[in-house]
This record gives structure tokens, sequence and C-alpha cells, in this order.
């Protein structure tokens, strides 16, 4: 029942139905003082558009390159990210996190 | 994720119905899991928790390491009657995440000077509440002490089977408030459904002490497990 900004799920079926590659990445663990909770996701088609965050912007860009290789692969992958300790700091953390991101097709 | 999982998410979500996406982190396999088959369900208790924190997690089970992802409607309230407690009431439920919509027939207290940025629905609750969508995954408040509008907003209530439901008033006013709904067709089972005098009793005093004690009773309704939840109330 929380406040979720789910209508990417939304954008990722319409995008797939569209004829689009697709990949769905879902923030499965976080350490620490993480910026987003597991479970917020991002969605990433094959022109590199996406929608949603898993990190708040600090891995997005990183996040979007592994998904284009998924989306040509099909194959999931598992992506772990250490916020550094002064990145988190400039992005509004009060110490460093880290965060697993599960990468996976659409379709 | 499958196009038909996600285009089964997609269609519990739109008809507001909660599901539980369980991934196999290892190897990438999914199944979706919706509420009503929770039941039957070998991961039902982990499905359950999960569903009630509405928070993802990971899991353990059967030597398999599984991501369970909470797709969960956002949580509504309805209060009906647009008085002093709810001026203070809607903006501490909408911080809390939910969607608020305050009803009062009364166009003097549903006024937008009185609730600015409140959704307001200026009608009898047989016309303002039915297009509301009132669900399971609501809680309801009646406050405005008016018989003619709380008791048919409270059937309302319960044949939609909100899972909090309140109304102001004494206990006293509360035993009449019985016998007219009993009257007019209500069961025993859902007038016990009512939390009146409305509120964990926090000795709450000014309208925004109330409006934090009823927010504080939902959230005990909504998160606490069944035998907990006794305890609380």
């Amino acid at each position: 029942m929380l406040d979720r900004d789910e209508d990417i799920l939304k954008a990722a079926e319409d995008w797939q139905k569209a004829g689009r590659g697709v990949a769905l990445a879902t923030v499965v663990e976080t350490w620490g003082s993480a910026p987003r909770p597991a479970g917020s996701s991002l969605v990433i088609n094959d022109e590199g558009t996406f929608l949603g965050s898993v990190s708040g912007g600090c891995v997005e860009g990183a996040v979007v390159t592994e998904a284009m290789d998924v989306i040509q692969s099909g194959k999931p992958r598992m992506l772990e990210f250490g916020v550094a300790d002064e990145t988190a700091w400039n992005v509004g953390l009060s110490c460093g996190g880290t965060i697993r991101v599960f990468v996976e097709k659409v379709g | 994720m499958k196009l038909e999982i996600l285009h089964e998410l997609n269609a519990e979500r739109a008809a507001r119905r909660a599901a539980i996406l369980v991934t196999d982190t290892e190897n990438g396999e999914q199944r979706l899991v919706k509420a009503a088959d929770f039941a039957k369900d070998p991961l039902r208790a982990e499905l359950d928790k999960q569903l009630r924190m509405g928070k993802s997690a990971n899991v353990e089970a059967g030597g398999k390491k599984l991501f369970l992802n909470v797709y969960a409607p956002t949580a509504k309230l309805v209060i009906v009657g647009a008085v002093h407690i709810s001026q203070a009431l809607a903006p501490l439920a909408r911080s809390l995440g939910y969607d608020v919509t305050v009803v009062d027939p009364r166009t003097a207290f549903a006024s937008p000077e009185r609730f600015p940025d409140i959704p307001l629905v200026a009608e009898w609750p047989d016309t303002a509440l039915p297009p509301l969508n009132v669900d399971a995954y609501t809680a309801f408040v009646a406050v405005t002490h008016d018989p003619k509008i709380d008791d048919p907003a409270l059937l309302h209530a319960f044949e939609r089977n909100c899972f909090y439901i309140g109304a102001l008033g004494s206990r006293k006013t509360h035993a009449k408030r019985g016998d007219r709904l009993r009257a007019q067709g209500a069961r025993d089972t859902d007038i016990a459904r009512i939390h009146a005098p409305i509120g964990l009793a926090i000795g709450a005093v000014s309208p925004s002490e109330i409006a934090v004690s009823i927010m504080a009773e939902i959230t005990a309704v909504l998160r606490l497990p069944p035998k907990e939840k006794e305890e609380a109330a």
C-alpha cells in the first residue's frame, strides 16, 4: 500500500507491444543508507529511454548501459553498486550505501 | 519478465488488487502470486508478512534465494465530514502516503478554503461514495456526528470491506448508532468492525491530536499482525 511510481510497468508493457526491446531493473537488496528501497525499479528501452529510478541518480547511467546488453542477450544479470562515501554525501546521504539491482529482459 | 506476467501484473494493479512477484535471483525464474491465491501458496507466511508491511524483501526457501516484490494498491482514506478534525486529519494522512478524499454534503463545511489542495465532494454519501471506488485498501472514517450523513456512509464502508472503519462518538452515541444501523440491515459483525470511540487512547484533546490518534490506529490496523492488533486496540 505504499506510494510507488509504477506506471513504469505500464510503460514497459506499452513499449514491448510497440516492438521495442525492453529491460526492467529492480533494486532487490540494499545495505546502509541506500537512496531507494528494495522493489524500486527502472524500465529501459533499446533506444536508451528510461523511466523510474533505482538510486535517485547515482548509478542509473551504468544500469542503462548494462540493460542494453541484457536486451541483446536476453540473459538476466545481477549488478552490485557501492555508493562511495563522497558520492553518497553529494546526493544527500549521511553515509555510504550498497545496492543490488536485478536486470531482466521483458518479453 | 515474461510478457504474460507483466500483463497480468498490470491488470491486477489496474484493478487495485495486491500481488507479489516472486523472482529466483539466481536464475531469473519468476511467478506472480495474486493476493487471492496467497492462502494456498507454499510461501504464504512470507507473502502475508511482506504484503502487510508493504515491503519488498529477499527470502530463502527450499534452498532458493527469492526476491518478493510487493505490488499493493495505494491506500486511500475517505473522510466523511469536513469538520475541524478533518482539517488536521487530511494533510496528516496525505503525508503518510494515503490518497485522501473528504465528503460532506454541507457546502459550508466542504469548502476549498478549509481544505486547500484536498479533493472534496460536497454531496450526500449515496451520491458521493460510489464513484470513489472504496475498497479493501481504503480506510474509512465518519466524523460528522450527524446520523443522516454518517449512517449511510458506514453502510457503504461495510459493503466495500474497508480495512479500517472508524466513527466519532462516545460509547453511548455508538450504542445508539449500532441500533440504527442494525435497523437498516447491518449485521453485528459489521458493527463490531467500527472503531468507536475513534482513534487510539492517547488522551487526545485538540483536533490535531485526535487526527494523530486516528492515524495511529489506522497504522496499527494496517501493519500489525492480527494478534498484536487486538492488544493495541
